[in-house]
């Protein structure tokens, strides 16, 4: 989850993606022309749909903003469905068979609490300041030079995720299906310049709650089949105990509890404590991505008043509560049913470990033995297993803890619900690029173009800039896909942008929304010096590696741990600049202020509604089922 | 969708109409064949069949509930 911060949920990170390219194992799927016709079907419904709304996207307001016409249902949906990238259902999936329902953390306190603050406390700021962006935001709020900052920052992040999102869609496939990759990358892209250049953000919209529909019917066949087959949870309970005992170190019981385990490091599969879930996940990484990431944001400004806008994201939290059933479920069903073509169980390993392990295509063994026994001998894998792989031959090689989710839909999904399963993961990316691009197109065209290169530009004109825009800003993807693919080492700089990026914002933007006496000067500075000092502490550990203990503040931390702490100091060290420079520089006048700052706002009032539909009931029953379900996988 | 058009609902309607058809009807073909995929668990459930029929079903609902001109 966190859009690109998630993509670190991918065993390995995607860092380890290009490596898979060289692997000659035979795909994980075979499609029938069924199949196929599904996969056809949604390629020519979203190309409709993008025609269709093309003549309902004609005014900047329409192209950009989806005309604010949205229901609370359809940005809600929309909300949730941009954050379910293919790669974080599969990397979660995979997650969840490595450590169990402890990767259930991104998904409840690292979601909910930060989704109810967006649409309860924040959404009237970013709605009342009518804003078309969250740099634009900032430009009320502070002035043009940090909504410039934080413009550029998301411009060049977008676009390079956008980049990213194709590679690995392209890598997916690749390892799934065997298609080639420049076929996906050229297809996707088409798709994605086509039905966003004509209907623009409403079109992306549409996709996404298309998309969130499609994951729903391909993939919740997977638990409810994998559940029946393991005898129900009190029967994968027993047949996870019985079977990973051994084989993990810690007890196989911490695989059911989000909390119980997490008092110290090494008591859980993870290595996490609960202060950094709740402190760095459950806080700023969290509320830097769902309440300040622009690409989630401009769904819910969509909306078509503000008490839709603030409905949004309470709906979004019930089906973000929900995703862990097609999520984290099947990757634990994943542990106990996977089996290799002889009735023993298969066992998953990480990306590196099966990169070592690749075959050769000519001879159907492991191109470097040495290399790959090495790389076994740190894993579970049972002596009988190793061997097997080394003898190569057909069933031996080795699958990715990635993998788990498509290995799970091959197992239940005959043809037809295949083709499902993969068009839902083909879509899921998809609307990725799709959202990255959207929005980058209106960041580009409110915040650079139009401040920065023309100012007095016809409504048209903008909306022309803004499908260019988008036509661009694929093929600047495209470019992007393919730099990665042949420079790996890029993907781990492209990756820690959001990273870098996110917990500055999140502290310029809440002292904006919340400190009437933030001024201007302090906004530009908490957010540039924000920006180089995250970038700062992600180079030192880059290029000095034992740096790590430090800012993790733990000799045993690990690369997730950095990125949670690196977001802490990054906020702390904003804050502090932003509060030391607005102490000696000249605030703005209240009335200056009003519906950007809490305290110097006067909220609309709004119509009564019968209680069923008052979004501060939903929120308490959000919290009240958050809670329960919390107490309940303890 | 607020406002006037094709609700995003139909279009969802459509999906799921056709999903729906092709798939339960592959379902009832391998049902009465008995030509179940190689590898596939659980054949015995004919989940094709009911799952195709669910989301036929929930199609259908939405394409006579969302279809162009009536008043939502």
């Amino acid at each position: 989850m966190f859009g690109s911060a998630t993509l670190s949920a991918f065993s390995g990170g995607l860092g380890s993606m290009p490596a898979l390219l060289a692997l000659a194992a035979s795909p994980l799927a075979s499609l029938r022309p069924l199949d196929l016709l599904v996969i056809v079907i949604y390629f020519g419904m979203t190309i409709w749909i993008g025609f269709y709304l093309k003549g309902r996207s004609n005014t900047s307001e329409e192209f950009f903003m989806a005309g604010r016409e949205m229901t609370a249902w359809i940005a809600g949906l929309s909300f949730v469905s941009a954050n379910m990238g293919s790669l974080e259902l599969m990397g979660w999936a995979g997650s969840a068979y490595q450590y169990g329902i402890l990767a259930t953390h991104w998904y409840w306190v690292g979601a909910i609490p930060a989704m109810l603050f967006l649409g309860l406390v924040m959404m009237p700021f970013y709605y009342v300041s009518k804003t078309h962006s969250v740099p634009g935001f900032l430009g009320l709020r502070y002035d043009k030079r940090a909504s410039t900052v934080a413009a550029f920052s998301f411009a060049i992040e977008m676009i390079l995720m956008s980049g990213v999102n194709m590679f690995a869609m392209a890598v997916v496939m690749k390892v799934v299906l065997g298609w080639d990759i420049t076929f996906s990358i050229l297809v996707s892209s088409i798709a994605v310049a086509l039905y966003v250049g004509l209907g623009g953000l409403r079109s992306a919209i549409f996709n996404e709650v298309l998309q969130f529909v499609l994951i729903w019917g391909g993939a919740l066949l997977v638990p409810i089949l994998g559940l029946y087959q393991a005898g129900g949870v009190s029967g994968l309970k027993t047949r996870i105990i019985a079977n990973m005992q051994s084989m993990t170190g810690v007890s196989a019981d911490s695989y059911f509890h989000l909390w119980r385990d997490t008092g110290h490091f090494a008591s859980n599969p993870m290595g996490v404590h609960w202060s950094g879930i709740v402190l760095g996940l459950g806080f700023v990484i969290s509320f830097g991505y769902w309440t300040t990431d622009f690409l989630v944001v401009q769904r819910v400004l969509a909306a078509h008043n503000l008490r839709a806008a603030r409905m949004a994201p309470i709906i979004g939290s019930f089906f973000k509560m929900a995703v862990p059933f097609i999520v984290i479920l099947p990757g634990l069903l994943g542990l106990v049913l996977l089996q290799n073509a002889d009735g023993s169980r298969r066992q998953l390993v990480g990306e590196d470990i099966v990169a070592a392990c690749s075959m050769s295509s000519s001879t159907g063994q492991v191109e470097t033995p040495s290399a790959c026994s090495a790389a076994m001998a740190k894993t579970n894998l049972t002596p009988e297993s190793q061997k097997k792989v080394l003898a190569g031959g057909p069933d031996a090689e080795l699958h990715s803890y990635n993998q788990a989710l498509p290995l799970m839909m091959v197992r239940y999904l005959g043809p037809g619900l295949l083709g499902l399963g993969i068009t839902a993961l083909i879509a899921g990316f998809m609307s990725g690029m799709a959202g990255n691009v959207s929005a980058f197109s209106t960041v580009w065209t409110y915040d650079i173009y139009k401040p920065l290169i023309n100012k007095h530009g016809s409504d048209s004109h903008y909306v022309l800039v803004g499908r260019l825009a988008i036509v661009i800003g694929v093929a600047v993807s495209i470019g992007a896909a393919y730099l990665v693919m042949h420079a790996h080492g890029i993907m781990d700089y492209v990756q820690a942008l959001f990273s870098i990026f996110i917990a500055p914002l999140l502290a310029t933007i809440l002292f904006g929304m919340f400190w009437t006496r933030a001024t201007k000067l302090a906004g530009f500075l908490g957010l540039l010096t924000g920006i180089i000092f995250s970038a700062s502490l992600f180079m030192w550990v880059k290029l000095t590696p034992s740096a790590l203990a430090t800012v993790a503040l733990s000799p045993d931390a690990k690369p997730m741990a950095e990125n949670v702490f690196r977001a802490l100091w990054a906020f702390i060290f904003t804050a502090i600049v932003v509060l030391v420079v607005s102490l000696f520089t000249e605030p703005r006048p209240v009335e200056e202020l009003n519906g950007l700052v809490y305290g110097a706002t006067i909220l609309p009032t709004e119509e009564p509604v019968p209680f069923y539909k008052n979004e501060l009931i939903w929120g308490v029953v959000v919290v009240i089922l958050f809670a329960v379900l919390n107490i309940l996988f303890w | 969708m607020h406002g006037s058009g094709i609700p995003i609902w139909f279009f969802i309607g459509v999906l799921l109409g056709l999903y729906g058809g092709l798939v339960l009807g592959y379902g009832l073909y391998e049902w009465a064949t008995g030509l179940y995929p190689a590898g596939v668990q659980l054949t015995s459930l004919h989940t094709p069949v009911w799952w195709g029929a669910l989301l036929l079903v929930i199609g259908v609902i939405y394409l006579i509930k969302f279809r162009p001109g009536r008043s939502h």
